[in-house]
Order: structure tokens, then C-alpha cells, then sequence
């Protein structure tokens, strides 16, 4: 009920005292044209397939990659190590690194190489740069997981008689990624926006459309449409979390740690 | 069950067991021995290795220096795979360590399905049989969060016993219990003896162990300063330490 009532504080006190600024007319044709909206609207929505392909696309590798990276950096065995320090250094340097830059590593680099039998589809080599720019942060947070699994876990599995590959895959895993998934849709929702970067390496997407409009009518309402459009990609993904996190804790009564 | 054949040996030895985590000594050479069908109990203050000693028997601990044979084999030779001598020994701990994602069924199915490669429905089947052995049938289906303690540990030990082990080691498998959750599963310990199941026990519960136990072992600072039946080893305690450690207990109010 207060906060009810104090969101709607707000909101009115924000809707009374921006019409009021000087420049308020000028901005709200700009930015907020009706017109301009509804023209923009339909195109933006048109190319937005593209941003949807990529992500889902880049998703769906990403969950592989960054768990197999996570699996890697968890292990134990002294065999692995050379393993474990390449992708170790993976995770560190690829992080550091702009993603824009991974960008355009794999979209121009790559095909500048003129390599026999190797695509010079942009749309391929801007997943390739997404798995690869945003492998290193979902592992992370798959490798946080793994390691907020308790030790005695592990130790009842294996008295058991199960292997350590068992272990993983039947006890520790699946409560890590269970665990996880909150952060994970997080880093997916960033994922979906970044998809608009693709335009940097020639494909039309949603973002990019909208930039066509704005240069060609000098107003900047076709933005608002295309994020709005990407906000109703990202809402339900969020609902989505919430959604999946809430019949987690029905199932098992609650997510106490132990 | 049959009855043990004179001419077998024990079916656990420990022989000279050493174990420390770092500076820290835990076991400084342990001398043991579990015949088949016996009940052993380690008692002991805590943090004088009764743990870890389990743990060291079950491989979940590798030792410094000694051996450790079952059935007159060294389990505890280096770089001997552990998998196949813990499908042998089961071992229940202190704090049930039931695996929270998995209903109270597939905790027990896990290991005899996906280890000893039996098809599900015949380890279900088998699961069920135990589960409603032990009053459990009606919570098969159930999450361990949803169960008390007492009917959490039971369900530990009925999924250790679903691998058919030939020895159980429990390790203080009470201590985390409310009092009135204790009886429950002090009833599938003694159910066990029954069935002749041999069996490794550390324990707190002294009126438990001098009821159940074939041998009593006391141990202090990591080393085994006295063992007898219980009769004796109560009553009459022939070393200083062992007086002493039974004394507190009877002052605590422990020993029944």
C-alpha cells in the first residue's frame, strides 16, 4: 500500500515537472513523436528477428560452453592442469577485452584471412563473437555454482561408489545450475541487448533500422521504438526467472542451504 | 544370515593408521579389528579421530602411513581406484547429506542404478521394498527438506544399504537429532545387528553403544588407548584415560 502510494508520488511529481522545462517541447517532438512512433514501429519490429535469432543462437552455445569452461576450472585432477590454465587464462584475458573489439576480430579479422571453406556470413562470425565474448562471464557464474555445492555432497555421492564424472553430473551440477539461474538470465538479458552490436559489421537489425529512421527524418522516436521492442524481449525472460525460481522452492520446500 | 566360519579372518583391519591434515596429528597409529557380524563402537572426546577414521576406512580420506584391509585386502594401497572398495562399505553421516534435488526414491536409486547398473525399475522396487522396511514407504515421493531429521537419516540409511554393502560405517549418525528423533534411528541400528550386519560405529550415545556394541574401542589423541565388550570396558576401565573420559560422561548425565 506505501509503496504504492509513493511510486505514484513520484511518478506524478516526474509527469508535473518535466512538461515544465524550458525545452520540454522540443524534446518531446524529438524523442516522443507520435507519428514518428507509429512509422518507425513496424520496420523496427521487422528487422528485430535478426537481434532474436542471434541471441537465442548465442544462448543456447553459450550454456555448453560456459558450463564445459566452469566443469574445467572446477576439476581437481593434477592430469588437467594444462587444460585448467589455458582456460584460465581465457576467462581472464577475454574479459578484459571490450566486447566490440572481439566483434570485430571475428567479423573483419577472420574473413580478411581469406581462409579456404570459411564463411564470411556476418550474422555467423557475430555469434561467434558473442559465445566467445560471453563464454568467460557465464562460466563464471556456473563455476560460483558449482563451488556453492557443500563438500559433504560430494563426499556422500562418492562413498556411494560414484565416480567423480558421476558426482558431477548427478549430484553437483544439478543443484549448481539450479542454484544459478538468476545470475544466468541476468547475463542473457545483457546478451539480447549486445545482439544489436551485430549492426557494427553490416546486418540490419533492430538497433540498426532505427538508426536508418533517425538519419533519414532527423528524429530520434524510432530509438524509443526499438527499445521498447527489445524491453518486451527482456520482461518475460525476467518473469520467466522469477517463475522458475518460485516452483523450485515449491517442489523442494525451500532452497535452504545445506 | 550364516554364521562367520572360524577359519575366516576379521573383515576389517587397521594396522598402524596414520593421518594428519597438515600440523595437525589426528590418527597416530590405530590398531583395529572388525570380525563379520560384529558391532564395533569408537568412542571418544571429540576431535580424538573418531571421524576421521571412518572416513579413512570409506577412502574419503587418503592415510599417511599404515594399512587398511577388508577381508585380508589392502584397500589403503596408493593409487588403488576407491570406487569398487566403496561400493563394498557404506557409510552414514552425521548430517544425512541426502541430496536435496532429488526425491527421497531417487536418493536411494542414484548409486545401485547409475553404479551397479541395475534397471531402474527393478532398483525402485528394491528401494521401495527397504524404504517400507523402515516405515518410509509413505514419503518415497517426498523431498528430503520436507522430512523430520530423524526420518532424514533413515532415509541416508536405507540409501546406504540399497548398495548391498557388507559394512556399515556410522558416523555419529544421532548427534544432530532432537532427542525425541533419536529412538527412530537407534531401532534401524539394532535391526541391523539383528540381520548380523557388520558395523563400525562412532558414537556419543554411551547407553547405546554398551547395549548394542560385540566391542568398545576408546580412543584419545588419535590412538586407541583401551577396547573391550562393553560389560567390562563400562565397568571396569583398566587405563587412567579411560576413567577419566567416563567419569565426564556420567557427570554429563550421558551414560544411561
Amino acid at each position: 500500500m506505501l509503496a504504492a502510494a509513493s511510486t505514484a508520488a513520484v511518478v506524478v511529481a516526474i509527469a508535473m515537472l518535466v512538461p515544465r522545462a524550458a525545452g520540454w517541447p522540443s524534446v518531446e517532438e524529438r524523442f516522443f513523436s507520435r507519428e514518428a512512433f507509429l512509422e518507425a514501429l513496424p520496420q523496427v519490429w521487422a528487422a528485430i528477428g535478426l537481434n532474436v535469432r542471434i541471441f537465442l543462437i548465442a544462448e543456447a552455445i553459450i550454456l555448453v560452453t560456459s558450463l564445459t569452461v566452469a566443469v574445467i576450472r572446477s576439476s581437481r585432477s593434477p592430469l588437467l592442469f594444462p587444460l585448467r590454465a589455458a582456460v584460465t587464462v581465457y576467462v581472464h584475458v577475454v574479459r578484459g577485452v571490450p566486447l566490440i573489439l572481439v566483434l570485430f576480430l571475428f567479423g573483419f579479422g577472420v574473413p580478411a584471412l581469406r581462409l579456404e571453406g570459411v564463411t564470411n556470413d556476418q550474422t555467423f562470425w557475430a555469434i561467434a563473437a558473442l559465445v566467445f565474448g560471453y563464454t568467460p562471464y557465464v562460466s563464471e557464474v556456473f563455476r560460483a555454482g558449482i563451488a556453492s555445492i557443500h563438500e559433504s555432497q560430494r563426499a556422500a555421492a562418492r562413498s556411494l561408489g560414484l565416480s567423480s564424472w558421476q558426482t558431477l553430473r548427478f549430484v553437483v551440477l544439478p543443484q549448481a545450475t539450479r542454484r544459478v539461474i538468476p545470475p544466468l538470465l541476468n547475463d542473457f538479458v545483457a546478451l539480447q541487448k549486445d545482439s544489436a552490436l551485430v549492426a557494427f559489421l553490416g546486418p540490419i537489425d533492430a538497433f540498426r533500422r532505427s538508426q536508418i529512421i533517425v538519419s533519414s527524418s532527423f528524429n530520434y522516436t524510432p530509438y524509443l521504438a526499438a527499445s521498447l521492442i527489445f524491453i518486451a524481449f527482456t520482461v518475460p525472460l525476467a518473469l520467466l526467472t522469477d517463475w522458475l525460481i518460485a516452483r523450485q522452492q515449491r517442489r523442494t520446500t525451500s532452497g535452504a542451504v545445506r | 544370515m550364516t554364521p562367520m566360519s572360524p577359519a575366516s579372518g576379521p573383515k576389517l583391519v587397521l594396522e598402524g593408521v596414520h593421518k594428519a591434515f597438515g600440523e595437525l596429528a589426528v590418527l597416530t597409529g590405530v590398531d583395529l579389528a572388525v570380525t563379520e557380524h560384529q558391532v564395533v563402537s569408537l568412542i571418544g572426546a571429540s576431535g580424538s579421530g573418531k571421524s576421521t577414521l571412518l572416513r579413512c576406512v570409506n577412502l574419503l580420506e587418503a592415510i599417511d602411513d599404515g594399512r587398511i584391509l577388508l577381508d585380508g585386502d589392502e584397500i589403503s594401497e596408493p593409487g588403488r581406484p576407491a570406487d569398487p572398495v566403496r561400493r563394498r562399505i557404506g557409510i552414514v553421516f552425521q548430517s544425512f547429506n541426502l541430496f536435496p534435488h532429488l526425491s527421497v526414491l531417487d536418493n536411494v536409486t542414484l548409486a545401485p542404478h547409475r553404479v551397479l547398473g541395475r534397471p531402474r525399475r527393478e532398483a525402485r522396487a528394491a528401494a521401495l521394498e527397504l524404504l517400507g522396511r523402515f516405515g518410509l514407504a509413505d514419503k518415497a515421493g517426498d523431498y528430503p527438506d520436507r522430512l523430520s531429521g530423524g526420518q532424514q537419516q533413515r532415509v541416508a540409511i536405507v540409501r546406504a544399504l540399497a548398495m548391498d554393502p557388507e559394512l556399515m560405517l556410522l558416523d555419529e549418525i544421532t548427534s544432530a537429532l532432537d532427542p525425541e528423533l533419536v529412538g527412530e534411528v537407534l531401532a534401524i541400528v539394532r535391526e541391523l545387528k539383528d540381520q548380523g550386519m557388520t558395523m563400525l560405529l562412532a558414537t556419543h550415545e554411551m547407553a547405546f553403544a554398551r547395549e548394542i556394541s560385540d566391542v568398545v574401542v576408546f580412543l584419545d589423541e588419535g590412538r586407541v588407548v583401551e577396547q573391550g565388550p562393553p560389560s567390562r570396558l563400562f565397568a571396569d576401565p583398566s587405563e587412567e584415560r579411560t576413567r577419566r573420559f567416563l567419569a565426564r560422561i556420567v557427570e554429563g548425565g550421558r551414560l544411561g
